[in-house]
């Protein structure tokens, strides 16, 4: 079987500085791929690459068959893979309604589209009572659900999630990993990049423990949640 | 005080034209956060573009026909040179420090002067301008409106209207917004945000066309430098608008316009003022207020706070 996401000795540099030094890994349909690590391990830098923000220096990223190196990122987004900024990143003066919208710019059917609001409604109830409201007066966790809900608009293939449980209340991050994992019960490709290593490593099928720019470990979730150095280092425990 | 109708008059049509050039500010600073001081080159350019459309047209041909052919002649002008400095003077400045695209911008100002001097037939000096003839349309005892100031009184809210539906209603209005609020995100929506900003600057462009000609059937002729003091009074309502937002950017035109007619009539009847009223210091009005309400309100009459980009 080939991976739908495959990652090749990817380099990416900020001028001098090498933010990550040769990383390979690959995401299968139907997996959660977990990245973990701490603060400057450049997980961000290499979701931001894979969907073209930034410019790899070297290395070679294949998605769904197609090289995605030097495909402009709202080309990239055609190819259906979605991306879940960090920090959420909402657009705050429109209203949840045009954020989602905004998520399938790129497709014309109508009925889906509407279809597809609905269903992020029924993903997260508080959206549709709020769909009218600027998007910029939600709460943390509120604005990381319409987040998630407007990358799935684009009817991915990989939805790539950056942080989504950055700074949110224990119970609304209960709520965002659940809905992480019914996604995956539902069929969707995940890769997932999180600072909360233990929430993430129980969903994720393979993981990759990153380290100033280079995977230093890898293995399946359970594998490494089990793992000695990485209880150490990662989840806390002496 | 029974001049205070035809005041305001003079003062609101003033102001629509400020409005529709500062337009062109507000856009391009909204969404790539460039001041972009050639603006008021754009300007003046869209003016010799629609004297050449003039020009062209058979002798004769009545002042009401000749108009939109001369606006379109016009804008393809400022336009093809507007979308031509975005894309071969700023957009390699992108991620330059920012003082890079601004000091561009104004060595493009003064490159564009000089190209309309040096090149365009008789542009040394003034050149004339095909002009409104008429008497004034007499309202009441009081006020009369020139022919000019009524073309600019009802082209100005209709340009304001099909920017406002074209911004709220369209796709690419929704992607134009988008592209102001976070562009990496943008981007990620699968908008080419290249191309949105091209639009901006084409948008800008073309409202400052219109406004080129508003100026020039008013005044009857244009120069290669009139860009130079329009485009900053057109730019101060821009920012006393509140930069980065189109209805501000008409709102300040027209404040600003309605202070220097007032200051033009009433200043110099102030006791003791009578020396720094009339219209050799309305300018001097014009940036006071300027100065006033941006101590009051930084972020212009209608700009908001930027406290949502956590």
């Amino acid at each position: 079987m080939t991976a739908l996401l495959k990652v090749e000795d990817l380099k990416v540099a900020y001028g001098k500085i090498e933010a990550v030094k040769g990383i390979s890994f690959e995401v299968n349909e139907g997996e959660i791929v977990c990245l973990v690590g701490t603060n400057g391990a450049g997980k961000t830098t290499t979701l931001r690459t894979l969907s073209g923000l930034l410019k790899p220096t070297a290395g070679s990223v294949t998605f769904d068959g197609q090289p995605l190196v030097g495909v402009p990122a709202h080309k990239i987004v055609a190819l259906k893979l979605a991306h879940s900024p960090e920090g959420r990143h909402i657009f705050p003066r429109l209203t949840i309604e045009e954020n989602l919208q905004l998520g399938a710019f790129l497709r014309s059917d109508k009925d889906g589209i509407e279809k597809d609001i609905q269903r992020a409604y029924d993903l997260f109830p508080i959206l549709g009572e709020r769909r009218k409201q600027a998007a910029g007066t939600l709460s943390g966790g509120e604005q990381q659900m319409l987040a998630m809900g407007r990358a799935l608009m684009c009817q991915p293939k990989l939805l790539m999630l950056d942080e989504p449980s950055m700074g949110l209340s224990p119970l609304m991050m209960q709520k965002i990993m659940s809905t992480i994992s019914e996604l995956k019960a539902s069929g969707m490709t995940i890769l997932l990049v999180e600072q909360n290593a233990q929430a993430a490593l129980s969903l994720a099928d393979q993981a990759h423990v990153m380290e100033i720019g280079k995977i230093v470990l890898s293995g399946t979730g359970q594998d490494l949640l089990h793992n000695e150095d990485v209880r150490k280092a990662y989840l806390g425990e002496d | 005080m029974h001049e205070l109708p035809q005041q305001l008059a003079n003062g609101l049509a003033l102001g629509a034209l400020y409005g529709l050039i500062a337009i062109g500010y507000t856009m391009v600073y909204g969404i790539v956060q460039l001041i972009n001081f050639a603006h008021g080159e754009i300007f003046m350019i869209g003016g010799f573009g629609a004297l050449t459309a003039y020009a062209i047209l058979p002798t004769g041909t009545s002042l009401l026909i000749a108009i939109p052919v001369m606006i379109i002649g016009g804008a393809i002008c400022s336009v093809a040179v507007a979308c031509a400095a975005e894309r071969f003077a700023y957009r390699p400045l992108r991620s330059a420090p920012r003082l890079a695209p601004l000091i561009t911008a104004i060595g493009l100002s003064i490159a564009l002067q000089q190209l309309v001097w040096q090149f365009y037939p008789d542009a040394k000096k003034a050149v004339s301008f095909p002009e409104f003839t008429g008497p004034a349309f007499k309202i009441t005892e009081n006020l009369a409106i020139q022919r000019a100031d009524l073309f600019v009184l009802i082209l100005a809210p209709l340009c304001m209207l099909a920017l406002g539906v074209f911004v709220q209603k369209s796709r690419s209005g929704r992607a134009m917004q988008a592209t102001a609020q976070d562009p990496d995100t943008a981007k990620l929506m699968g908008i080419n945000t290249d191309r949105i900003i091209v639009m901006a600057f084409a948008i800008g462009a073309a409202f400052a066309a219109v406004a080129a000609v508003a100026y020039g059937v008013d005044k009857g002729q244009i120069n290669f430098e009139m860009g130079f003091i329009l485009g900053l009074k057109a730019f101060t309502a821009a920012v006393l608008g509140g930069i980065g937002n189109i209805y501000g950017a008409m709102v300040g035109g027209v404040v600003l316009g309605l202070a220097e007619a007032l200051s033009i009539a009433y200043i110099e009847e102030i006791p003791g003022m009578q020396q720094l009223g009339g219209g050799a210091w309305s300018n001097v009005w014009a940036f006071v207020l300027l100065i006033v309400v941006l101590l009051v309100r930084p972020q212009g009459l209608l700009g908001q706070r930027v406290t949502d980009r956590a």
